[in-house]
C-alpha cells in the first residue's frame, strides 16, 4: 500500500497551513487557499510565483460566470469539469454560468492531498471531492451573508439555487452577479472554519449524479480546443528532434549538418546536454517551419557511441529477469503474511506458473511536443502535462534555472495515459530556444514518440500455490519483476518501505498482489529488474501495476480452481471471506463480480463448442484507491486457434457517481484499453532500440475490432473513488481464463497471440 | 507561392510545392483544428476534405491540391453545427478529443454520399481513424444520429415542395 495515498473523507488535507480567502477583488470573487507546501521546495517557488494568477479554485466575475481553475491535467477524463461539477453542486450555481480554466505550475494550484500537480492513479476525483466541496461551500456562505445583509433578512431564511439567492418569504431574490458587483462579498474562512462547514449529504444533490452537458466537448467538436501542439508565439521556431537508434544510453560523437544547411529555413543543429538524465543522444534541427525542421533533421548526419545497452534485446531483458526472480534474495518484500515456507511444507499440492507482459507503448494521438520562451529571466513552457510539479524542475534542469523561474502552462492533452507523466520534450524546448535565442516548439515524430515512449516495462511474474487437502489455498509466493517506473522519478515520497523495513520499494509495481483474497500465508516481492531499467526507461500506463499483477493472480487463482476440480466463481468467493483487513473489500469485490456474473448470465446457459466465458475481479489501482471492478469475458475460438471476442461484461463499483454518463464513456475506453493491450499492442527491443515506429507495427484497437461492451455502474453511497483505469486491469485475465473454458488452452503471455493458443491447445 | 482555396477563401501560404498540406493549414495559415498525429497516413487525425473527399492531409502536398476546394474543420460548418457536430455533442463522445476533427471530418465525407450507411459501411469507412482514446462506440451512434437528422431534414425538405 502506498504510504502517501490517504483518501478517507476525515483526513483529506492538511489545512494547517493554508488560509482560505474569501474577497472581492476587481476581477470579481476569489476563492481559494493562499499557500500550499509542495514537494519540491515549494515554498521557496512559491515566493517566486506569487506573480501568477491570485485566485485558485475559481472565480466569479461580475457578469455571473463561475471560472474554475482546474489543477489536474484534463487528458479526456473531463475532470476540468468534473472539479465544476462538485463546486457547483455545494456552491448552488446553475451549470450554464460554469466556465473551466486549466492552471499553470504555481504550487497553490497543488493537489490538496497529494500536494503536487499530479495527475494518474484515477485519484483526481476521489482526492478532490472534498476540497472542491468546501470551496464551494464557502462560496455559497459568504454569497448568502453578503445577500442577507443586502436584503436584511437572516441568512438561514435564504434559498440558493441556480445562482439565485432567493428569500421565499419576502419574494427578494438576487442574483450571483449583482452581490459581486456590489463588493459587499467579504467573508473569510479560517482553515478550521473550513473544516467546519456543514456538507450537503447526497439525498440533498442535485448535481453530483446528473450528466450534465461536459463543458470542453464542444471545443473538441470544432477544432477549437487548443492542445500543446497548438500553441502559437510570436517570433517562434520549430524543432524537430532527432533521436538515436538506442533507447537510452547513447551519446552523440559527431553531427554534420553540411547538407542541413541546405535547406531553406534551416537555423541550427542542437545536441542536447541533458543534466536531469531524461534523454541521451538527442539531437534538434531548428527551423523556421517544421516543415523544414524535418528536413534538415533528415539531412543531419550524426554517429552515435551506443552505450551500454546497444546490444540489448526483450529476449536479454527476460532472461535477465528469469534470472533474477531465481535468486532467494533478490527484491524487496510487499507483502509477506504468515509464513509460506511453512506452509508449503504441509501443502497437499504445489502448482507454479510463469506469466509475462511485453513492453507497450502509450501512443497518445498528440505526439509528444512542448514551447519554451525565455522572458526576461522566466521560462514559459507551454505543453500539455500529467505532472506539472515535476516538468517544471526538468524543464529548469534543462535551462539551468532554479525551479521557480519556469511558468508551465498547462494545455489541453491530446491524451495522457500516463505517458506525459514525464517530461523529455520539455529539455528539447528549453535547449534549443536558449541556443537560438527564440520561442521554439518542439514536436516528436510518431517515431520519436513511439522510440522514445517511457513504455510499461516487459514484465515477468512468477506464483507458487500451496493448497491444502480440500484444494484451499494456504500459501502464495508471488514474486514481480520489472524495471521500477516511480523510482526513476527521484522522489522518495512516491516510494515504499518494504514490509520488513529492509528498503524502498516501488509499489507501483506490484500494486493489485495485495489482493483482498484471504490467504493466510502470502509473500510478494517487488523486484527491480535492473538492466531493464536502464535499458527502457519505464513509465506508468494506464492502470501501471495492476495492469500485469492481476493478469497473474486472476490467472493463477483461475488454474487453481480448475485444478481442484471447483468453480471458478465459487472459488473467488470463498476467498473473499472479509477477514481481518480485508474487511469491507472483500465483500464488495464478491458483489460486484455477482453482479457481472448475473448480467452477463455466467454459467446459466450451455455455449456453443468453442466458446466460453472467464470471469475476474480487481481492485485496481491500490488497495487503498480501489474501484472494485469484475469482468465477464466471452469468448469464442476457433479451432487455428484464432480468437473473437464476442462481450465483454463489466461491473464496478465506484462509491459515488459524479457523473453517471461520463463514468460509462471511462469504464468503456479503460476495458477497451484493457483488450487492445491484451490482444493487439507488443513492442519489442531490438539492439537496444524500440523496434515498432508507427502505427503499422504498433496496433491499438481500431473501430473494427471492438466487441460489445456492457458497463454496470455500483453506485451505493460510499466515496467517489475513481474509473479512468480499474476496468483495463481486468479484462485480460478474464480473456485468458474465457479461452481456456473455451477450448482448454491456458495462455499465461501479453499480449494473447492467436500462434500462442494454437500451441496451448497441442499441449 | 501556393494559393490554397481552404473554407472557401483563396490563401496564399509561403511553402515550398512539396510541403504536407497539414504544415501549412497549421503552421501558415494557423488553423490547428487538424491535427498532427502519425505523418504516415495510418491515423485519421490529419483528415480534410479535398473537393469533398477525405484526404489525409499530412500525404498531401501543396502542390497537389492547387486549383481544389479544400474543407477543414473549422469550415465544415458556419457555427459548428453540422449533424455530426451536434450529434458529437449530443452523444458526448470526444474524451480527449484530439482524433475527433479528423473523426468528424472521414465521416462527413460518408454521409455526404450516403445518408442512410449500415453499421458495417461506417466501420468500413472509418476504421482507419485511430481514436486511442477508444471513443468508437460513441462515434458510431453519432454517425448513425445524424444521419438520421440528415434524412429526417432531407424528407422534411420534399414533404414541404409540393406545398
Amino acid at each position: 500500500m502506498n504510504s502517501h495515498v490517504k483518501i478517507t473523507q476525515t483526513e483529506v488535507a492538511d489545512l494547517s497551513r493554508r488560509s482560505f480567502l474569501v474577497g472581492t477583488a476587481a476581477a470579481g470573487l476569489a476563492l481559494g487557499y493562499s499557500t500550499v507546501p509542495g514537494m519540491l521546495g515549494a515554498d521557496q517557488a512559491f515566493a517566486a510565483t506569487s506573480s501568477f494568477d491570485p485566485s485558485v479554485w475559481y472565480s466569479i466575475a461580475p457578469d455571473g460566470f463561475v471560472t474554475v481553475t482546474c489543477g489536474k491535467a484534463d487528458m479526456g477524463q473531463h475532470i476540468a469539469s468534473t472539479m465544476a461539477q462538485i463546486i457547483s453542486e455545494e456552491l448552488g450555481s446553475n451549470w450554464r454560468d460554469m466556465r473551466i480554466q486549466l492552471a499553470s505550475n504555481d504550487p497553490k494550484f497543488n493537489d490538496p492531498v497529494l500536494g503536487a500537480q499530479i495527475t494518474g492513479g484515477s485519484w483526481s476525483t476521489m482526492m478532490n471531492f472534498d476540497a472542491m466541496s468546501r470551496a464551494g461551500a464557502a462560496g455559497r456562505i459568504a454569497l448568502s451573508e453578503a445577500a442577507a445583509a443586502s436584503m436584511g433578512v437572516p441568512a438561514s431564511e435564504l434559498v440558493v439555487r441556480d445562482s439565485v439567492i432567493s428569500h421565499p418569504k419576502s419574494k427578494k431574490s438576487l442574483t450571483f452577479a449583482d452581490i459581486v458587483k456590489s463588493g459587499k462579498a467579504t467573508k473569510t474562512f479560517t482553515p478550521d472554519e473550513l473544516k467546519a462547514i456543514k456538507l450537503k449529504s447526497p439525498d440533498q444533490y442535485t448535481m453530483i449524479g446528473v450528466s450534465v452537458p461536459q463543458l470542453d466537448i464542444p471545443s473538441k467538436t470544432n477544432g477549437s480546443a487548443k492542445y500543446g501542439i497548438d500553441v502559437m508565439l510570436p517570433g517562434m521556431v520549430y524543432g524537430k528532434v532527432v533521436t538515436p537508434p538506442v533507447r537510452y544510453g547513447a551519446t552523440v560523437k559527431s553531427v554534420d549538418d553540411s547538407e542541413a544547411k541546405k535547406v531553406p529555413g534551416f537555423i541550427k543543429a542542437v545536441t542536447l546536454d541533458d543534466k536531469t538524465g531524461t534523454t541521451t543522444g538527442w539531437v534538434v534541427a531548428v527551423a523556421n517551419t517544421y516543415a523544414n525542421a524535418r528536413k534538415a533533421a533528415d539531412a543531419l548526419k550524426i554517429t552515435y557511441d551506443g552505450g551500454p545497452n546497444a546490444k540489448l534485446s526483450s529476449e536479454s531483458l527476460l532472461a535477465e529477469a528469469k534470472r533474477l526472480q531465481a535468486l532467494d534474495d533478490s527484491g524487496l518484500f510487499f507483502v509477506k503474511d504468515g509464513d509460506t515456507a511453512t506452509a508449503f511444507g504441509t501443502a497437499a499440492k504445489v502448482m507454479e506458473a510463469e506469466y509475462t507482459t511485453n513492453i507497450n507503448i502509450h501512443a497518445p494521438m498528440e505526439p509528444m511536443n512542448a514551447t519554451a520562451e525565455l522572458k526576461g529571466d522566466i521560462w514559459h513552457v507551454y505543453s500539455g502535462n500529467q505532472f506539472a510539479t515535476r516538468s517544471g524542475a526538468i524543464a529548469a534542469g534543462a535551462a539551468g534555472v532554479d525551479p521557480k523561474f519556469v511558468v508551465m502552462h498547462q494545455m489541453w492533452l491530446g491524451g495522457g495515459f500516463g505517458r506525459r507523466l514525464d517530461a523529455d520534450m520539455m529539455v528539447p524546448a528549453v535547449q534549443a530556444a536558449k541556443a537560438v535565442g527564440k520561442p521554439v516548439k518542439i514536436i516528436y515524430s510518431r517515431e520519436n514518440d513511439m522510440t522514445m515512449d517511457f513504455s510499461r516495462p516487459l514484465t515477468f511474474q512468477k506464483v507458487k500455490a500451496g493448497l491444502d487437502g480440500d484444494g484451499r489455498l494456504i500459501a502464495l509466493n508471488h514474486d514481480v519483476v520489472s524495471a521500477w517506473p516511480t523510482q526513476r522519478w527521484g522522489i522518495p515520497d512516491f516510494l515504499s518501505p518494504s514490509v520488513d523495513k529492509k528498503g524502498a520499494l516501488d509499489a507501483f509495481t506490484v500494486n493489485g498482489a495485495d489482493f483482498f483474497y484471504t490467504v493466510p500465508n502470502h509473500n510478494v516481492r517487488a523486484i527491480r529488474n535492473e538492466m531493464a531499467h536502464n535499458a527502457t526507461p519505464s513509465g506508468q500506463l494506464r492502470s501501471v501495476a495492476p495492469g500485469w499483477t492481476f493478469w497473474a493472480v486472476e490467472s493463477v487463482v483461475d488454474e487453481i480452481a480448475h485444478a481442484v476440480g471447483k468453480d471458478p466463481a465459487q472459488y473467488r468467493i470463498d476467498m473473499l471471506d472479509g477477514k481481518g483487513a480485508n474487511a469491507g473489500g472483500a465483500q464488495r469485490l464478491r458483489n460486484t463480480l455477482l453482479a457481472a456474473m448475473g448480467i452477463a448470465g455466467y454459467g446459466t446457459k450451455e455455449l456453443p463448442k468453442g466458446e466460453g466465458m472467464g470471469i475476474a475481479c480487481v481492485s485496481s489501482q491500490e488497495r487503498a484507491t480501489a474501484s472494485w471492478t469484475a469482468c465477464v469475458a466471452h469468448v469464442a475460438v476457433a479451432p487455428s486457434g484464432e480468437i473473437k471476442v464476442k462481450k465483454l461484461t463489466v461491473a464496478t463499483d465506484v462509491g459515488t457517481q459524479v457523473h453517471p454518463d461520463n463514468i460509462r464513456a471511462q469504464v468503456e475506453g479503460a476495458a477497451l484499453w484493457g483488450l487492445s493491450l491484451a490482444m493487439y499492442e507488443k513492442a519489442t527491443l531490438k539492439d537496444g532500440g524500440i523496434e515498432q515506429t508507427n502505427f503499422d507495427s504498433y496496433t491499438p484497437l481500431r473501430m473494427s475490432q471492438v466487441p460489445e461492451v456492457a458497463v454496470s455502474v455500483i453506485a451505493n453511497g460510499e466515496h467517489a473513488t475513481g474509473v479512468g483505469e480499474p476496468a483495463v486491469t481486468v479484462i485480460a485475465p478474464a480473456l485468458g481464463n474465457a479461452i481456456f473454458n473455451a477450448c482448454g488452452a491456458r495462455v499465461r503471455s501479453l499480449p494473447i497471440t492467436t500462434e500462442a493458443v494454437k500451441s496451448a491447445m497441442k499441449a | 507561392m501556393p494559393v490554397l482555396n481552404i473554407n472557401g477563401r483563396n490563401m496564399s501560404v509561403e511553402a515550398a510545392a512539396d510541403t504536407p498540406l497539414l504544415w501549412a493549414i497549421r503552421e501558415q495559415l494557423q488553423m490547428t483544428g487538424t491535427k498532427f498525429g502519425c505523418g504516415a497516413g495510418l491515423c485519421g487525425a490529419c483528415t480534410v476534405h479535398v473537393n469533398g473527399e477525405a484526404v489525409r492531409s499530412c500525404q498531401t502536398a501543396l502542390s497537389d491540391v492547387a486549383g481544389k476546394k479544400i474543407t477543414t474543420i473549422e469550415g465544415l460548418s458556419a457555427k459548428g453545427d453540422h449533424p455530426l457536430q451536434k450529434a458529437w455533442i449530443a452523444e458526448q463522445v470526444p474524451q480527449c478529443g484530439y482524433c475527433q476533427s479528423g473523426q468528424i471530418m472521414q465521416a462527413a465525407a460518408l454521409l455526404a454520399k450516403n445518408t442512410n450507411p449500415t453499421r458495417e459501411e461506417v466501420i468500413d469507412h472509418m476504421d482507419g481513424n485511430l481514436c486511442r482514446c477508444m471513443t468508437y462506440s460513441r462515434i458510431q451512434k453519432a454517425i448513425m444520429r445524424a444521419a438520421s437528422e440528415m434524412r429526417t431534414a432531407s424528407n422534411a425538405g420534399t414533404e414541404r415542395r409540393p406545398t
